[in-house]
């Protein structure tokens, strides 16, 4: 029996114990002199239901994992099975074959030697599915009756409730926390390994940068493995010429339609906006590489410059700057529009004018909301990939002249992990370092700008 | 109906002077053909219920209303004689003349020192830092707050009291050596005690500026001003003398008001 349909059975005894409960609370407060509960009805039915639901969440989950176990385990306990193969994947192969004949996702055997394990299967996935089923309504009714029993006139039922609710929130937040030291953990397992075949020193101040996946992996050349030109390309893309578009952009638009625009415009120009948010980052990866790209290089041809190429981190950069305006614009315009009234009202009163009085009260008071904006449009674009792929190249190359290729971080770990390489080849490797390192250097501008606001926090309440 | 004005005023300069005005908000009028001498030396006050239009009325002589999109304003308002509804006229020069304090306390949320210079600062009053120190400990002092604040001049605005608060809005409009200042029911978010320090204030400044304060008290309006004007309902009912209004009031509405009749 699938999952699946355990748990519609599960929701079914929750429903079944949620009515009953209702009814029952219902019913103590007819019989009760004053009519009155410690908890509303609909707690005590809530109360059953969880109680009900719950353990039967947890069963359900391990059983799914046990039984298919369980199965091979039984089948492998028949006579029939000292004819198969001792391991590998013949062995495998022969009993899914059986498996999936008996479950009835396949009509006949293709191997004869399956043919034997089908009925083994058969019983026991019928054993087992029987099992699970009775489980099932064992365990639902155990803790239904359970809480059924406890309720009572003057059951708190609803504080229950509530711790139960809490502690599932709990829950749901942990998983983001533990994903993240889950993350953080294989990187640096990863990372370390592969520190053990470069040197560090080697990695983090070398300056070419050409790993190759088909070289001798027991002896790497740490000359290859210089990283600083995929973080210059990084830093040179991301935050800095796309800044150099971005952030002017973005809070001149914030100031704009915060504080001038007509609220018409602004009812259509700030969704606008928005939606330039909303494009995939593929498709600013076209538009770079066909039009933008062209069209940059086409220039510097026109002012004499002869080896401009047609990938250029420049169009890389500018398109990225376009595709981060909203961060910066949107995260600027709600914390601008979040100065209370009478701080503009002081400041027009002392005879300032509107821009005077943008540039000196509302962007300071406004601050932190605009730095916050700017750090996420910083790691948003360290962190793009697309744009860059299509139009910047996948060539190292350390240099300031914005017209050549370059590549970024983001790039290489795409590149080496999606290629041919064996995941214990260094040139594999190294995308985990470059990746922990991207990481600390985001951890790290995030801490550099929280000290910033903090320290030119202009507080107005 | 007409206003009725105390025919014993004694004859003083009159810094501002508004006849016929009307403030529209889109169609909506919220003052209805007011006008109004303001003394050069004394303090005027406004009273009258709540949307009697008397903060509205107020915003007008510094032209506070422009910010507002659909606010209108017809007749004339002049300062010492100059129409500051003219097109001509530069707001941000009216507004350096003309100050303003609020109802709730808004320093910037900038140091105690960068608060007073702010305005100095924009209107390009003081030349090099010794004179612009010397203009915040002058509008400090005349704001009675430099004992208590000379020695944190860098603490934010924000972090003063309440009380504290409002004095530094005070100072900081001082700062810019207004002739006029408003104040926009000034001590309505304030406690007894620090309502009698800004009352305090007021009558040693009442001197030196045009004074025109909007008030709920008429016990605040009592104690401080020589002229009252009482707003009921767009229109301004009553204007005389601050004594003959509350003693010898001759509109019934001005006298149920003051009363505590209703309002």
């Amino acid at each position: 029996m699938s999952p699946a349909i355990l748990l519609l059975l599960a929701v079914g005894l929750g429903l079944a114990g949620w009515l009953a409960a209702r009814a029952r609370a219902w019913a103590f407060r007819r019989e009760s002199s004053d009519g009155r509960l410690a908890s509303l009805p609909t707690y005590h039915a809530w109360y059953v239901a969880l109680w009900v639901v719950l353990p039967l969440a947890a069963f359900i989950t391990l059983w799914s994992f046990a039984s298919p176990y369980l199965v091979t385990q039984s089948v492998l306990a028949t006579p029939a099975a000292a004819e198969l193969p001792a391991f590998g994947i013949q062995r495998e192969s022969i009993l899914r074959e059986a498996q999936s004949v008996a479950s009835g996702s396949a009509s006949a055997v293709f191997n004869p030697q399956s043919e034997a394990f089908v009925e083994p299967f058969r019983d026991a996935l019928a054993r087992y599915n029987l099992i699970g089923l009775l489980a099932t309504l064992v365990i639902g009714f155990a803790g239904g009756a359970w809480a059924f029993l406890r309720l009572r006139p003057d059951f708190s039922a609803r504080t229950r409730v509530e711790k139960i609710v809490m502690s599932l929130l709990l829950i749901a937040s942990l998983v983001a926390i533990l994903t993240t030291f889950g993350i953080v953990a294989s990187l640096i397992f990863e990372t370390i390994r592969f520190f053990g075949m470069v040197n560090p020193i080697d990695f983090l101040f070398g300056a070419h940068w050409a790993p190759d996946p088909m070289a001798n992996p027991d002896n790497p050349d740490p000359t290859r493995y210089g990283a600083i030109p995929l973080f210059w390309g990084t830093i040179y893309i991301g935050a800095i010429i796309a800044m150099i578009v971005a952030i002017p952009l973005g809070l001149m638009s914030a100031i704009y339609l915060t504080q001038y625009a007509d609220p018409k415009v602004r009812s259509w120009l700030k969704p606008a906006l928005e939606i330039l948010a909303g494009v995939p980052t593929v498709v600013y990866g076209y538009f770079a590489a066909l039009t933008v790209a062209p069209f940059v290089r086409d220039l510097a041809l026109s002012m004499g410059i002869s080896n401009a190429s047609s990938e250029s981190a420049l169009a890389a950069g500018l398109v990225m700057g376009v595709m981060i305006i909203p961060f910066v614009s949107s995260m600027a315009d709600d914390s601008i529009a979040a100065v209370p009234q009478s701080m503009r009202d002081g400041s027009l009163a002392m005879g300032a004018t509107t821009s005077e009085t943008i540039k000196r009260v509302l962007v300071p008071a406004a601050l932190p909301g605009i730095v916050a904006g700017i750090m996420l449009a910083i790691s948003r674009a360290i962190g793009e990939t697309m744009i860059v792929v299509m139009a910047a190249s996948t060539a190292a190359n350390l240099s300031a002249n914005p017209l050549e290729a370059m590549t970024t971080a983001t790039v290489q770990i795409v590149k080496l992990l999606t290629g041919e390489g064996s995941f214990d080849h260094p040139a594999t490797l190294s995308a985990f370092a470059i990746g922990f390192v991207l990481f600390l250097v985001t951890l790290g501008l995030n801490f550099i700008a929280l000290r910033v606001v903090k320290r030119f926090r202009e507080a107005y309440e | 109906m007409v206003t009725v004005i105390h025919p014993n005023l004694d004859q003083t300069d009159a810094k501002m002077n508004a006849s016929d005005v009307s403030v529209f908000y889109g169609d909506k009028m919220a003052i209805d053909n007011v006008s109004i001498e303001i003394p050069t030396k004394y303090v005027t006050a406004f009273i009258g219920p709540s949307g009697c239009g008397k903060s509205t009325f107020l915003r007008t002589l510094n032209r506070m209303n422009d910010t507002i999109p659909t606010a209108r304003v017809e007749g004339t308002i002049t300062l010492d004689g100059d129409d500051i509804y003219r097109s001509k006229m530069d707001v941000v020069q009216l507004r350096a003349r003309v100050g303003m304090v609020f109802q709730k306390p808004n320093p910037f949320p900038k140091s105690i020192y960068d608060n007073i210079a702010y305005g100095p600062k924009i209107h390009g009053i003081a030349q090099g830092k010794e004179e612009l120190d010397n203009i915040v400990e002058v509008s400090l002092k005349r704001a009675g707050l430099w004992e208590e604040v000379k020695d944190r001049l860098t603490d934010s605005g924000t972090a003063l009291s309440g009380g504290q608060q409002q004095r530094l809005c005070i100072a900081r409009a001082i700062a810019v050596d207004p002739e006029v200042i408003l104040m926009d029911e000034p001590c309505s978010a304030l406690d007894p005690i620090a309502t009698a320090k800004i009352e305090e204030l007021i009558a040693e400044l009442s001197g030196r500026y045009a004074i025109v304060i909007v008030t709920h008290s008429m016990q605040q309006a009592a104690r401080v001003s020589e002229r009252t004007a009482f707003f009921h309902l767009g229109k301004m009912v009553e204007y005389g003398r601050t004594s003959d209004i509350f003693t010898n009031p001759v509109e019934q509405r001005t006298q149920d008001y003051i009363t505590g009749r209703y309002g």
